[in-house]
């Protein structure tokens, strides 16, 4: 049946960074909407299959590193007829810049979609000189 | 539109039929058709049991009502929109890779189901649908009487 299956709609994650992982599933790269406001930058991602408790999201050393894990999709006493979307689990990651306030990142998942409001850091005030009179 | 052909399975397959299917397969590919976004949205699986069939779909992102089932006969209709972030002033797009807009798509199921039976939940962006099949459309036992 494997080769009915057509993963058209999803896109294998490119940088799985140079480690292995232990588990030998799938991982993909979920499609992502990132758009800037004025005070934040917002991130949606589709991942449909993970809630509050499989979404990970972490950021260390300016890489913000999106994940999800997904708990196998099994029909008992059913045996898959056609396949378009295998399933796996999610992982993709970004570099952030230094104008993202890196203490204030809001994260919620909602009908399979992650969002991140990653608020911008406040702008370095402008240092007025004093001159002095001689 | 592209139907799945769950039947095929289980029968000897037909190798000109098979060719066709093929050539079809490759004119498409290469007719431009599959980058149209919608066209084979949502991505679905099929599993079949002895009485019934499940339908996956993986729609993120859509609330409940806005997602349309219909059933005829043998064929389920998926329909529904999915609504775009609409952008305020001064605000831009570093990348947009998701889909937006109305989609429908119908497949052909591999038998008559119970319409009034069906069950459908969306969970976590994923829809499950179970679809029994119709009571007349069962295969009977025929009892075989010695004499």
């Amino acid at each position: 049946m494997s080769d009915m299956s057509k993963d058209i709609q999803k896109q294998t994650a490119s940088t799985v960074q140079e480690t292995e992982r232990t588990r030998t599933r799938k991982v993909y790269a979920p499609k992502v909407d990132i758009y800037e406001t004025k005070e934040a930058i917002v991130m949606l991602a589709d991942m449909p299959g993970i809630d509050e408790q499989s979404a990970n999201v972490t950021l260390e050393k300016g890489v913000l590193t999106i994940e999800g894990t997904i708990s196998p999709d099994v029909h008992k006493d059913r045996t898959i007829a056609y396949s378009e979307c295998d399933w796996g689990d999610y992982h993709r990651a970004f570099t952030l810049s230094d104008e993202v306030n890196k203490d204030k990142i809001e994260a919620s998942v909602k009908n399979g979609v992650l969002r991140l409001v990653l608020h911008k850091a406040e702008p370095p005030k402008a240092k007025k000189i004093e001159i002095r009179k001689e | 539109m592209f139907e799945p052909e769950i039947w095929r399975f289980g029968r000897a397959l037909d190798p000109w039929r098979e060719m066709q299917r093929l050539q079809s397969e490759v004119n498409r590919l290469f007719s431009g058709f599959t980058q149209t976004a919608g066209q084979d949205y949502p991505p679905i699986n099929i599993w079949m049991g002895t009485d019934d069939v499940v339908v996956t779909a993986e729609i993120p992102g859509v609330d409940v009502d806005k997602i349309d089932i219909s059933v005829l006969g043998n064929r389920l209709t998926l329909s529904g929109a999915r609504e775009g972030s609409e952008l305020k002033e001064g605000e831009s797009y570093h990348r947009q890779e998701r889909n937006y807009g109305r989609f429908s798509r119908t497949v052909q199921l591999p038998f008559n189901v119970e319409a009034s039976k069906i069950d459908a939940k969306y969970d976590k962006g994923v829809l499950t649908i179970t679809l029994p099949r119709a009571e007349s459309d069962k295969p009977k036992k025929i009892n075989i009487k010695s004499e």
